[in-house]
């Protein structure tokens, strides 16, 4: 027992760290990645923030909407890591790894972590913009650690849930025409870019029980409000959620291969 | 029977009604070369798939070195190597972290992976190249990468899944000069698909002709020709003998585009 867990630690470690190799040797995905926050903060969030149409009490808007934003940027990372799963299945890789004695939830994690990485340096992009465009956030230490945790176990939900659509889906083009379909409404039918009280009620149902929600609330306490009472709440929630999902990917991943 | 290393028994697989494997069993002996030769379609990939674990059969039996791959794949995984016929390397990583990734897949001991992956390296003489990214390789230096990969961990047998399909004539013989030495150096038994009649006769101590996923014949070239009664038959005789059809490809549309991508990505 011990023995197979210090094997999914290792080789969920091995799968991550080949994965920075990758972006370490063309790093130019993380530029063209930014590309989308930086518009939504840039043109979006300045352009709605004129027009005061959202009440964000306490706070402007492009503060109150820099944390969703994050959230967002995080979310449609983590989401195409099922799209590679397909991506390495036609180009015989995955099964070239699942024939290994890897424990199937070494790569779910890896690939969860992976995508965390990428979210983290999407994190810093943001935040190098959002002090240039004279955003106000808290940035201590302690915030800093737990924004790194949500969106280590945001984008690993995020990640686990876009393996198992790939397992179902199996094909690249049905995928990409899934994962639009999926990621903007998650993103709308969220606080991210205004407060859950303005949306009517049925919608107000949903953005309960997606997990973006729990996600754009955790970083909305540690950079907003310092209020963080219920920080531990958007935690537990999206760690039950995200230890789901990973058990729950690893059980079908291996089916894309058939 | 002890000197068989591979045993399948009424192996059988169908997909939503069609059978793609159909009831086929045969043995492989240690340290054979063992061709699995029919054309694109007639099921030999779906029946290395599920040796090597990766498809549960529809019904049947089989073993890999005593270990059942139905209920024991964990075992069995321990013991095999496998090179898929697409291009299973990664092309943003370089061919030493390649390697990398599977010496700690298969728990080779941390200190001795550099020295496993070096020796990996210089026998399939890629030293120039070990630390450039393996997108800049040609379809011949691909593939030694990727048996390179599969035998890391010294596995008892290794499936390859067409492994000269998409070379020219000079990378194969380079790719089978060091498979051959492989099985020379650790006693490696190799099983290969293939769709080249020439490869197959060439290559294997024994083969099985596999036609619309039934093995229409087995045994060793010269077995074959006793067979038929015709000392300097061809295998391409014994194709038409054995199964009464001129080989003929007849994979379907998704089989053709992923032969002609791999031809492409390869030359």
């Amino acid at each position: 027992m011990l023995e197979y867990i210090s094997q999914i630690i290792s080789k969920s470690y091995v799968m991550a760290e080949m994965e920075v190799r990758k972006l370490l040797h063309d790093p130019t995905e993380l530029i063209t990645r930014a590309v989308q926050p930086i518009l939504w903060l840039g043109v979006f969030g300045e352009a709605m923030s004129r027009a005061r149409a959202i009440p964000t009490p306490g706070f402007t808007y492009l503060q109150f909407i820099t944390p969703g934003i994050l959230t967002q940027s995080v979310t449609f990372i983590a989401i195409f890591y099922g799209l590679s799963i397909i991506w390495e299945r036609d180009m015989g890789l995955l099964q070239k790894i699942i024939v290994t004695p890897t424990p199937r939830i070494a790569l779910v994690w890896g690939k969860m972590i992976s995508a965390g990485i990428r979210g983290l340096s999407q994190a810093i992009i943001i935040f190098l913009f959002a002090m240039t465009i004279q955003i106000h956030l808290q940035l201590t230490i302690f915030s800093l650690l737990g924004v790194a945790l949500v969106i280590m176990l945001g984008a690993g939900f995020f990640t686990g849930l876009s393996m198992i659509i790939a397992s179902i889906v199996k094909t690249r083009e049905r995928f990409m025409g899934i994962g639009q379909v999926i990621t903007l409404p998650l993103f709308f039918a969220s606080n991210a870019i205004y407060p859950i009280e303005m949306m009517p009620a049925w919608l107000q149902v949903i953005a309960k029980i997606n997990p973006l929600t729990y996600m754009v609330n955790g970083l909305r306490a540690l950079l907003l409000t310092g209020n963080i009472s219920q920080l531990s709440f958007d935690i537990i929630i999206l760690s039950i959620a995200t230890l789901f999902i990973s058990l729950l990917s690893a059980y079908m991943y291996p089916k894309v291969v058939i | 029977m002890n000197n068989n290393i591979i045993v399948v028994e009424n192996l059988t697989k169908q997909f939503n009604g069609f059978t793609a494997v159909d009831s086929v069993s045969f043995n492989v002996k240690k340290q054979e070369i063992f061709a699995l030769l029919g054309p694109n379609g007639a099921g030999k990939t779906t029946i290395i798939k599920m040796l090597i674990t990766l498809l549960l059969p529809t019904s049947g039996e089989g073993t890999i070195d005593g270990y059942s791959f139905i209920r024991q794949p964990a075992q069995v995984r321990k013991i095999i190597g496998y090179v898929p016929q697409m291009i299973s390397v990664d092309g943003t990583l370089t061919a030493y972290e390649n390697l990398m990734l599977m010496a700690r897949l298969y728990d080779i001991p941390s200190n001795e992976r550099h020295q496993r992956i070096q020796q990996i390296i210089s026998f399939l003489q890629l030293e120039k190249h070990s630390h450039s990214l393996v997108r800049t390789f040609s379809g011949g230096m691909i593939r030694k990468l990727e048996i390179g990969q599969a035998i890391l961990h010294r596995p008892r047998i290794l499936f390859l899944d067409e492994p000269t399909a998409g070379l020219d004539p000079i990378a194969k013989q380079n790719v089978w000069k060091h498979l051959l030495e492989l099985r020379h150096n650790f006693g490696t038994t190799i099983f290969f698909s293939t769709h080249n009649m020439e490869e197959a006769e060439e290559m294997s101590s024994r083969l099985a002709i596999l036609q619309a996923g039934k093995i229409a014949v087995m045994g060793t070239l010269s077995e074959l020709r006793e067979k038929m009664n015709k000392k300097e038959a061809t295998l391409e005789d014994a194709f038409i003998f054995f199964t009464g059809n001129v080989f003929e490809e007849n994979g379907n549309i998704r089989d053709t585009r992923r032969i002609r991508e791999l031809e492409r990505k390869l030359g």
